[in-house]
């Protein structure tokens, strides 16, 4: 999360903009994206001819065949991947990155959104873009893209033999390996999967199989000693560097950490694991007992649990708490401090904790496709067409909404008591 | 080996070459572990209560069309398969593991058709599955099931389809069916939509119009959709056939994931039977869902919903003669029989049932993965299946409508091998070509 | 010969009982808590309702397509199975020890009934027999051991009938009939003849994944 403090704080709420309004002769206005910091919102146009981007009511200058995917970035740069003449590249607040290539998607930012990456494929090879910069070295393909928090290392798992249709020798030698900036790692995988760097982004752990049948964390090029019969995603201790990985063993998963059982295989699942910033808790989502799903603390399952889903773990910046949304019996609902909230929504984002950790706010559906933002459980009493994910001010007081009422654009920022 | 199985031997490296290279011990171990780790109380419940009656027999496609030669009954093929891996503790040669593969991956298609026929409900196509999972753990696959298990693994689809192809593929069918209906949209990564439209990996390949079709349902209903932008996309799942459940899990899921990411209530996938089954009921239940954690709905459930609504309208209705194929998954898996006729009669006025149908209906012999064998095995599922042309020919009718790609496949087969003059087609073409477009140009 | 047979009707009466009741119970518990610990799908779907519909719509003649495509089976297996549990229960022989031992009786067959009954089950048997031997798909998964087991049923209707028509020996062929009885007893949680148990938890299990997570029939 970049600094915000500098965003204005002053409770109340102002119209940023009519969301019909464009300055433009269009066919029709995609879907809208709000700024993080609430100061504009973007939507694709379909114009006569191609499309352009309107910020606030205004159309960026410069019009392209195809626009698409707009994201602000972390510091409220708005991006949009382009096509002029067939070719892609992207626009950054209006202004199109000076190379073009085949195909550009998926666009990344750094923490802090100083850096913006993309995936590329320039005549058939494959790798990333950063700051308008692609790789030295391409690959036949290239997919699990990443991009380190500080923006400087990205990554992705490129294939280093090229196999011809169905040569299923071929691929089960090894065929894969994983890329940082462009540099592949010597060794060769049946396949790789979600390289993540480490919280300082120097080390890089990534799930790989070695055969068919074993799957195993390779961090920075070494394979754990031990093979398991199937992993998750690694994650890095913040404080000691150690990676753990969901693992299975003998039909049930459980925690590893460096190739070492941390929590035993007991879980019918287990994954999403997060840690505290002290590297203290470690957290999963799991399911102690089959179709049963909680959160685990330290390897120890919450007693409470719902049937349907549990997913967006989100750790608290103190690493005390830990929530996540809840579904049971196709309804949602928050989980946290070991049990569930009294309210059900259609639908509910991601919950957001404040940075005191002592709040807890995120954006719910309500019947009737309405949409409004709970905190602590209590609802606003306003409900909108359309909002996005709240947003806490640094000192934990004020909460950013960003909503569309009336088909008005609104920045409301509300007290953490008002609700 | 007998004579019988020496003469029906069929190349595929992926068969002979993977077990030449097998070890007794391995092949022992192997079989061991998945009978007495993997598998537990069905499969000593079945094994042990099947007092070989051969009544599943009828059951059977493979059976029915080679004038019921047992060997081809669902009986017959675990004999040939787990009764002599358990008799023997494993202890079974290379050329029987080829053999049992090739039995259970491209004499059976896991329709359980046969589930319904013995009488005290043993399920064939579970035993031969797991008689997959051994095959599979030893590496003795069909080539081509196994090219698309890795495809899965390392693209999280079925047929090798790259990031950016898929959404150029999107991109291109938009911009295709804009000529018709010029407000179209493919909405891709519309977060909080009601729902997002999944597919299988060949419709971007081979049958783009396919997603064209949808999109320009999807526009008349006026519904509130995306598409991801990213993996996650696909439905299909063959390493659940190849009993590569480990990339089953990874790749179903994805798919939830992507479902959840995208924060839609529910998954409207497209014309598809296999997958179906994987989200329901396999790749599901292996990741400890007991249901699917966010619904996916099968076309003709939507379908079906939309004409409920109002939202579909009929234009005009075909009225060559037409029949119907019940894909297995979706009716014997999931009882969209009736839902699938209500839609079938609202555009057609000329519908004949074949017989038997619903829940009764023969397999396409396409299914649980056989028809993604590939060439080598064509003739197996094509002459196995010699019931599925006769029942159609008794219809008489010209247009035979079959929801799902896997039975697409294998009729299209069908068809051509024994000459039959009708024309095959999925429910969306004869929606698209017949229902109200109230947004045409 | 008496001592043998006060033996053969005594003690070993109990062990055959036990063994029977015994050997289904540890069968029972055995499936069950292995499906429990590693089979945790079998629970989780089980669904009263629709366990009970297919368990009786199975028990139904000519319910079920497969029964109305082989009519003569059905016919057989119906009537086999209802003799087969009926004539044993409800001979007036058996009522009788029954009552001299424990003091409590009920209602029982006219002999001739019990008669035609045992006809049946010995007929059944025979018809089997001529069916695995004949029929492809089911001589192709008939063993030795198919054969024996039916002849371990057919063992104590051959004998009781024998004994009642005093053909041979009575006082052997008596001897000999409950041991029959009691070696298909013992048989029975071992071999597939246990389906009298395995019948309804299969069924069940079955009759659940289809009609509540399928929401389709299972016939
Ligand atoms: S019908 Fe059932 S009991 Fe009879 S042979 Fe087939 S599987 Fe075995
Ligand atoms: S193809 Fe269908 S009917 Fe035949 S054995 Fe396999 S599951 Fe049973």
């Amino acid at each position: 999360m970049p600094e915000n403090g500098h965003w204005n704080w002053e409770p109340g709420e102002r119209v940023i903009h009519e969301v019909k309004d464009c300055d433009a002769e269009v066919s029709w206005l995609e879907e809208l994206h709000a700024s993080p910091d609430g100061e504009q919102v973007a939507v694709v146009a379909k114009l006569e001819e191609g499309y352009g981007v309107c910020v606030n009511g205004k159309l960026w200058e410069q019009t392209f065949d195809r626009a698409w995917y707009p994201k602000f970035s972390p510091d409220g740069r708005l991006t949009a991947l382009v096509n002029v003449d067939g070719e892609w590249t992207l626009a950054v607040d209006g202004e199109v990155w000076p190379e073009t290539y085949t195909c550009l998607w998926n666009t990344l930012f750094s923490e802090t959104g100083d850096t913006i990456a993309a995936c590329a494929q320039a005549d058939g090879v494959y790798g990333m873009v950063v700051n308008g910069e692609i790789w030295e070295q391409l690959y036949d393909t290239a997919n699990e893209f990443n991009l380190s928090s500080d923006g400087k290392r990205s990554a992705a798992v490129v294939v280093m033999v090229s196999m011809g249709q169905a040569e299923i020798f071929t691929y089960q030698k090894g065929c894969y390996s994983v890329a940082v900036n462009g540099e592949a790692w010597d060794n060769r995988f049946v396949n790789a999967w979600t390289p993540v760097f480490d919280p300082s982004d120097k080390r890089l752990a990534v799930q790989t199989r070695s055969t068919l049948y074993d799957y195993t964390i390779v961090v920075d090029g070494k394979p754990w000693s031990q093979n398991f019969s199937a992993t998750w995603e690694p994650r890095f201790n913040p404080s000691t560097g150690a990676v753990v990985a969901p693992v299975r063993q003998a039909g049930k998963w459980g925690m590893a950490e460096d190739g070492r059982i941390l929590w035993d295989p007991t879980f019918y699942q287990l994954w999403h694991q997060a840690f505290s910033p002290d590297g203290k808790k470690l957290y999963a989502i799991g399911a102690p007992k089959y179709g049963r799903w909680t959160l685990v603390e330290n390897g120890s399952p919450w007693p409470l649990t719902v049937g349907d889903m549990v997913e967006d773990l989100t750790v608290s910046p103190d690493g005390a708490r830990v929530a996540a949304a809840a579904k049971e019996g196709g309804r949602w609902t928050f989980m946290v401090d070991q049990s569930l909230w009294n309210s059900w929504y259609e639908m509910i984002w991601s919950p957001v904790f404040s940075p005191d950790s002592k709040h807890l706010a995120a954006k719910v559906e309500l019947p009737g496709k309405r949409y409004t933002v709970v905190m602590n459980g209590k609802p606003l009493k306003e409900t909108f067409e359309q909002c996005w994910e709240p947003v806490f001010s640094p000192d934990s007081r004020s909460v950013l909404i960003r909503a569309v009422q009336d088909g008005k654009f609104k920045r409301i920022v509300a007290g953490v008591h008002d609700f | 080996m007998s004579e019988a199985a020496l003469a029906q031997k069929i190349d595929d490296p992926g068969l002979d070459e993977t077990a030449a290279k097998l070890t007794p011990e391995r092949i022992r171990t192997t079989i061991n572990r998945v009978l007495q780790q993997e598998n537990s109380a069905r499969l000593k419940a079945f094994v042990g209560t099947c007092v070989s009656c051969g009544l599943c027999s009828d059951a059977c496609h493979f059976f029915l069309s080679h004038d019921r030669d047992p060997k081809y009954s669902p009986a017959g093929k675990v004999k040939q398969t787990l009764w002599e891996m358990i008799r023997t503790k494993g202890n079974v040669s290379q050329e029987f593991i080829v053999r049992a593969a090739t039995i259970a991956y491209t004499e059976c298609n896991v329709c359980k058709r046969c589930v319904q026929y013995c009488p005290f409900g043993i399920d064939t196509a579970y035993l031969m599955t797991v008689v997959r999972r051994i095959c599979h753990l030893l590496g003795v696959t069909p080539l081509y099931l196994q090219d698309t298990s890795h495809s899965h693994a390392s693209t999280f689809n079925q047929m090798w389809v790259k990031d950016d192809e898929w959404i150029d593929t999107l991109q291109w069918q938009e911009d295709e069916y804009r000529d018709e209906i010029p407000n179209l949209r493919i909405p891709l990564e519309k977060e909080g939509a009601d729902f997002f439209y999944s597919v299988i990996g060949p419709e971007p390949k081979f049958r783009t119009q396919l997603i064209g079709q949808a999109a320009v349902l999807m526009n008349e209903c006026g519904v509130d959709w995306t598409m991801p932008a990213t993996p996650g996309w696909d439905n299909s799942d063959m390493s659940m056939y190849s009993g590569d459940l480990e990339i089953m899990g990874r790749i179903k899921r994805a798919h939830f994931e992507t479902a959840r990411r995208l924060r839609v209530k529910r998954v409207v996938m497209g014309e598809c039977g296999h997958a179906y089954r994987s989200v329901y009921d396999v790749g599901n239940r292996w990741l400890g869902w007991r249901e699917m954690p966010i619904p996916v709905i099968h076309a003709l459930q939507f379908y079906w919903e939309m004409l409920k609504e109002g939202r579909l309208k009929v234009a005009t209705q075909m009225e060559e003669p037409c029949t119907f194929h019940d894909p297995c998954n979706v009716v014997r898996g999931m009882g969209l029989h009736e839902m699938a006729r209500d839609v079938v009669r609202a555009f057609c006025s000329n519908f004949i049932e074949m017989e038997p149908n619903r829940e009764q209906n023969y397999c396409c012999s396409a299914g649980g993965g056989v028809i993604n064998c590939g060439p080598p095995h064509t003739k197996t599922r094509v002459l196995g299946n010699r019931v599925k042309a006769e029942q159609i020919t008794a219809t008489g009718a010209k247009v035979l409508i079959a929801p799902c790609h896997n039975c697409h496949g294998g009729l299209e087969d069908i068809i051509n091998h024994y000459k039959l003059d009708v024309k095959l087609v999925f429910l969306i073409d004869i929606i698209y070509a017949h229902m109200h477009k109230s947004n045409a140009i | 010969m008496h001592s043998i047979y006060t033996f053969v009707t005594g003690p070993l009466v109990w062990v055959a009982f036990l063994v029977f009741i015994g050997g289904l119970a540890g069968k029972f518990v055995y499936l069950t808590s292995l499906a429990k610990n590693k089979d945790p799908y079998v629970f989780s779907y089980l669904h009263l309702k629709y366990a009970l519909r297919s368990i009786i719509v199975w028990l139904i003649p000519f319910s079920t397509r497969n029964m109305r495509l082989n009519p003569v089976m059905t016919v057989v297996t119906f009537a086999f199975h209802i003799c087969l549990i009926i004539a044993p229960i409800f001979l007036l022989a058996h009522v009788i020890m029954f009552e001299e031992a424990w003091g409590v009786s009920w209602w029982t067959l006219p002999d001739a009934v019990a008669d035609v009954m045992t006809w049946v089950v010995l007929a059944s048997i025979v018809f089997f027999v001529v069916r695995r031997r004949v029929v492809p798909e089911a001589r192709y998964v008939t063993g030795p051991k198919e054969f024996v087991i039916l002849g371990l049923v057919a063992l104590p209707f051959l004998t009781g009938f024998l004994a009642y028509y005093q053909i041979f020996d009575y006082q052997t062929m008596i001897i000999l009939h409950v041991l029959a009885g009691e070696a298909m007893l013992v048989a029975i949680p071992f071999t597939w003849l246990s389906h009298v148990m395995l019948y309804p938890m299969i069924r069940g299990y079955m009759g659940s994944e289809f009609g509540a997570e399928r929401h389709v029939k299972d016939w």
